[in-house]
């Protein structure tokens, strides 16, 4: 190895692309009317309604095609894309390699419209029915599963939905109206059962083994109780070895059971919702199966459950009857629909052509590597000065929480200055914590299974280096990053509505610009 | 459970030299002992998953994948005129290179200095939606329309502390589903109730009685559609929209943004708040996987602090004439507010924001205009052909791209007609005759600047002599 490698992100200084062009460039043209079509109509103008008429036209760029490809290309470049760079810190995300091949397969999809009659539909519609049914059944013990929901939030907002639907049915939903989850489940398990108008009892945990108490729990269940919404391993990596009670405890108090399992990727063939007793469970496609990330999206959170509940599932639900398959409207108990069509049928195309590459095999293979890997980073950074593992659980599964607290306090460099720096050295800004900081000062990588162990220990090396020049030179982290494609922001006009601009026409009129 | 080394290109640390020195390195002899120290052994699955042999290699793959897909047709070997919400436009070029570089395809949620780009290519998404709109500001777009539109109708309830909306009888149903689900709440105090307010039964457009009727100091908003799910421009939307402020009513309309180029963009009729598909603005159909639901208002602080998406604001940086961007406000999104976020956010459709703000920027001003005349006319062709046609009558006279065929005066159903048209490598309008009895046997069909002239004429000739048989 010949030491650390040096780094300089793209710096294009690109203008907004509404600063670029001249009058009257063109991008792409439109074609022509036929003239059999253009002789036989009217004016446009004649059949749009004078009162909706659009009298200026938008004030839309004018550039030509090289010049707007360009500028994209100049924004793509100042972007740390997983494929780039090494995105093990993104914890919580699981940042795996997308497989090129998947990629074509998913543009074959292109021109499919969702409404095509089912005929001519059977080939996709077998892969979709083959992934969930073969596929995410065995995998995680749950009876039925669908890929309507359109990412992971969308998934917890199904289940929330499933859930209201159950216990309006059984005529409970006007007791029921209260759902627990803890504060190191993700976000969105309080936030969508709140959306669906659930109240939320949020539980937090000993402050010495990181687990959320199951006192607790047992205090908080009552008639009440609609439901839990809970991650495990939660944030801190820690797996909470009596999940199989805490479902025990909720059902008991006739309450459902959903499990975020938006990364499973260190689980996969080790345990699974079913064993656990869980009645709903989703995965995110978009990070234990494979399917690209997308700068946030498309994803898909598919959605598990037990028998049980499979009459609630969002409609269309996918059937196969005599080898054909079929999409089937006529469920009377239904949620309806969480997003339209068939979801993001792309997604799961990926997902399951990644499966397919795996088998039984790979998907225990991923789930050993990452978790391996995981305990490889921790004996890394844990010789690190100034990094800490809170919590006295030793063994962490896919991810750990670690703190930067004693570095802080010893050089004031926090956690997101380093961050910032590591960013300098080529390698993704890393995911600090969900909010609140619970453990301060946070950091949350994940080395998931396709990153190499050169790779892990790149990761490694990046963060020394940078704590070493906080010891050394507190300001030099302060101030990053430096090598970057841009420099620090001010931050204070983004809360400020006198000064936000969510657009480059508010930014003109704020700043007094033509 | 012991195994045989499996080496898998996806897997770096795989190769079981390397797995067995890092196992080492942590102090443990293989992966179940380490398992077993977490997870207790009630918990474990004891056996190998039971799942299809791998295909480990890529052709392999490839060819398994293709083969399935091969049983599949689409709008390319058949002749489509389905729309209903996801719609077949052209996509340039230039959208799909940029869809495929691996920066934006594989970025995440990385920092605004690592992901400057995709920040600048999201605020410049919003900035063009805004130019389209005439609105200054947008977010991080959703789903799809429907998403879209729940969430903006939430905000005018959260706004106004009402608990109802109107919206049109016409609103796709798949549409109106989702946003029931948005306005139904686990709390009878927070349910919010759904008005349907009628359509005239000639023009397709909002019965502006009724909504009067139904409008009052309840109303939280009236949301309305332009193109309706149906097609059709609606011209009212300026009394609509007085209709609703006369009663303290936000207005939200829900938009195809590729009609801008010659519909007048709703802010100027009235509209508070702005939702929509941006589908059709350079991305593929993708069997419904091209959605994508954009957000847009007024700037001013009681909008913006009610958006559940994530909105990027440009700022300054250190360095003079050097732009940034940050997040506004986002204790308001579910991130950081949990429980009492305003709705809820997560992953989305970001790739989508970045391919159609290239799509905007190819087209530019007078490429939005002379596709939407081209449009708007070629479509009109197409349905006064189809209207020569015995036994076919075009609902509605004011459309955009899609209009309502009722095939009732044949004495057919749509599903017989259209079962014929796949006979004859064409799929037909979208069967209305369940989604709207009163429609009798309609259809909804779609014409774009994708189809010729020859494509009408044949859809023309096959319709004809399937009426006539």
């Amino acid at each position: 190895m010949r030491g650390m490698r040096e780094y300089r992100a793209p710096y294009w200084n690109e203008p907004i692309i509404l600063e670029l062009g001249s009058e009257g460039e063109r991008g792409v043209m439109v074609p022509k009317l036929e003239e059999g079509i253009a002789g036989a109509v009217s004016d446009a103008w004649e059949y749009v309604p004078e009162a909706v008429r659009r009298r200026r036209p938008p004030g839309l760029p004018e550039l030509s095609q090289a010049q707007v490809l360009r500028h994209f290309l100049r924004l793509s470049q100042q972007t740390l894309g997983m494929e780039l760079g090494n995105d093990i810190g993104v914890g919580t995300c699981t940042m795996k390699y997308s497989p090129k091949v998947n990629e074509e397969l998913a543009a074959l999809l292109q021109d499919v419209h969702p409404l095509q009659d089912e005929e001519t539909l059977q080939g996709v519609l077998e892969v979709i029915y083959r992934f969930g049914h073969v596929f995410l059944r065995e995998v995680s013990g749950m009876d039925a599963f669908t890929f309507q929901p359109p990412g992971g939030s969308a998934a917890a907002y199904t289940n929330a939905l499933i859930i209201r639907k159950y216990h309006e049915v059984n005529g409970e939903l006007d007791r029921r109206n209260e759902i627990i989850t803890t504060i190191f489940s993700h976000p969105c398990d309080a936030a969508c059962p709140s959306t669906a108008g659930f109240r939320l009892v949020t539980l937090y945990p000993d402050p010495e083994t990181g687990l959320p108490d199951t006192e607790a729990l047992k205090e908080a269940v009552s008639e009440h109780t609609a439901g839990m919404f809970i991650t495990n391993p939660e944030d801190t990596g820690i797996f909470n070895p009596e999940i199989d009670e805490w479902t025990r405890i909720v059902h008991e108090a006739g309450g459902l059971c959903s499990y975020d399992q938006a990364n499973a990727n260190a689980l996969l063939g080790v345990t699974r919702a079913r064993e656990a007793e869980f009645d709903l469970c989703f995965f995110n496609l978009h990070k234990t199966f494979s399917s690209p990330h997308g700068s946030s999206g498309p994803g898909c959170g598919a959605v598990g459950v037990t028998e049980e509940l499979e009459e609630f599932l969002p409609v269309p639900v996918l059937v196969q009857e005599d080898g054909r398959y079929r999409l089937d409207y006529d469920r009377p108990h239904s949620i309806g629909r969480v997003r339209d069509f068939l979801g993001n049928v792309p997604v799961v195309l990926r997902s399951y052509a990644w499966a397919m590459s795996m088998g039984p095999e790979g998907l225990r293979e991923t789930a050993e590597v990452s978790m391996i890997n995981n305990q490889y980073l921790e004996r890394r950074l844990l010789a690190i000065r100034g990094v800490s593992k809170p919590y006295n659980v030793e063994r962490r599964v896919d991810q750990i929480r670690y703190s930067l607290e004693t570095l802080r306090r010893e050089t004031g460099v926090g956690t997101n200055d380093v961050a910032n720096r590591m960013v300098d050295y080529g390698v993704q800004s890393y995911f600090k914590s969900h909010h609140p900081w619970i453990v301060p000062e946070p950091f949350t990588p994940e080395p998931c299974e396709t990153y190499s162990r050169e790779d892990v220990d790149h990761w490694a090396d990046v963060l020394e280096r940078v704590i070493e020049e906080a010891y050394a030179d507190p300001e030099l982290v302060k101030t990053a990053p430096h090598r970057s494609s841009g420099h620090r922001i001010k931050s204070e006009p983004l809360d400020d509505p006198e000064k936000w601009a969510m657009t480059w026409r508010a930014y003109k009129r704020k700043r007094g610009l033509k | 459970m012991s195994r045989k080394p499996f080496v898998h290109p996806y897997i770096p640390n795989s190769v079981p030299e390397v797995k067995e020195e890092m196992l080492r390195e942590v102090g443990a002899w293989d992966a179940e002992e380490l398992y077993a120290q977490m997870i207790p052994d009630r918990l474990r699955l004891k056996r190998p998953l039971e799942l299809p042999r791998p295909l480990t290699a890529e052709l392999d793959l490839r060819r398994h994948v293709e083969e399935l897909l091969s049983k599949n047709s689409d709008c390319g070997k058949h002749l489509s005129f389905l729309g209903a919400g996801c719609w077949r436009h052209y996509v340039p070029s230039v959208c799909d290179a940029i869809a495929s570089r691996s920066e934006f395809l594989t970025a995440y949620a990385g920092g605004a200095y690592s992901d400057l780009g995709r920040y600048q290519a999201v605020f410049e998404f919003q900035s063009l939606i805004g130019e389209l709109l005439e609105m200054e500001v947008s977010g991080i777009p959703t789903y799809d329309w429907g998403a879209a539109a729940g969430n903006a109708v939430r905000m005018a309830a959260r706004m106004t502390g009402r608990r109802e909306i109107l919206v049109p009888r016409s609103m796709s149903p798949a549409r109106l589903s989702i946003v029931r689900n948005f306005c139904d709440s686990a709390n009878r105090e927070g349910r919010i109730r759904i008005e349907l307010v009628d359509y005239d039964p000639e023009t397709g457009m909002l019965d502006l009685d009724d909504l009067e009727e139904k409008a009052s100091s309840e109303t939280a908003c009236v949301y309305l559609e332009n193109p309706s799910y149906l097609g059709v421009i609606e011209a009212h939307g300026r009394e609509a929209s007085t209709i609703a402020h006369d009663n303290g009513a936000e207005v939200v309309v829900g938009v195809d943004p590729i009609s801008l180029g010659v519909l007048a963009p709703p802010a100027e009729y009235g509209a508070d708040i702005v939702c929509g598909e941006a589908q059709p603005l350079g991305i593929h159909m993708s069997a419904g996987g091209g959605s994508c639901g954009f957000i847009a208002s007024r700037d001013e602080e009681r909008y913006v602090s009610e958006y559940p998406l994530r909105l990027v604001s440009v700022t300054e940086t250190e360095v003079e004439g050097e732009l940034g961007f940050g997040q506004c406000r986002y204790e308001r999104t579910s991130y950081i507010g949990r429980e009492n976020a305003k709705d809820y956010v997560g992953t989305t459709v970001g790739l989508w924001a970045i391919v159609s703000a290239v799509y905007m920027s190819l087209m530019g001003p007078r490429g939005m205009r002379e596709l939407g005349e081209h449009i708007i006319r070629k479509a009109h062709y197409a349905a006064e052909r189809l209207g020569e046609i015995e036994g076919v009558v075009i609902s509605f006279p004011t459309f955009f791209k899609e209009f309502v065929v009722d095939l009732g005066g044949s004495g057919k159903t749509v599903g017989e007609v259209n079962g014929a048209l796949l006979c004859e490598g064409i799929f037909g309008g979208k069967d209305l005759s369940s989604e709207f009895p009163e429609l009798g046997q309609s259809a909804l069909y779609c014409v774009t600047e994708t189809h010729s002239l020859a494509n009408i004429e044949r859809l023309v000739a096959s319709l004809g002599e399937v009426l006539a048989r």
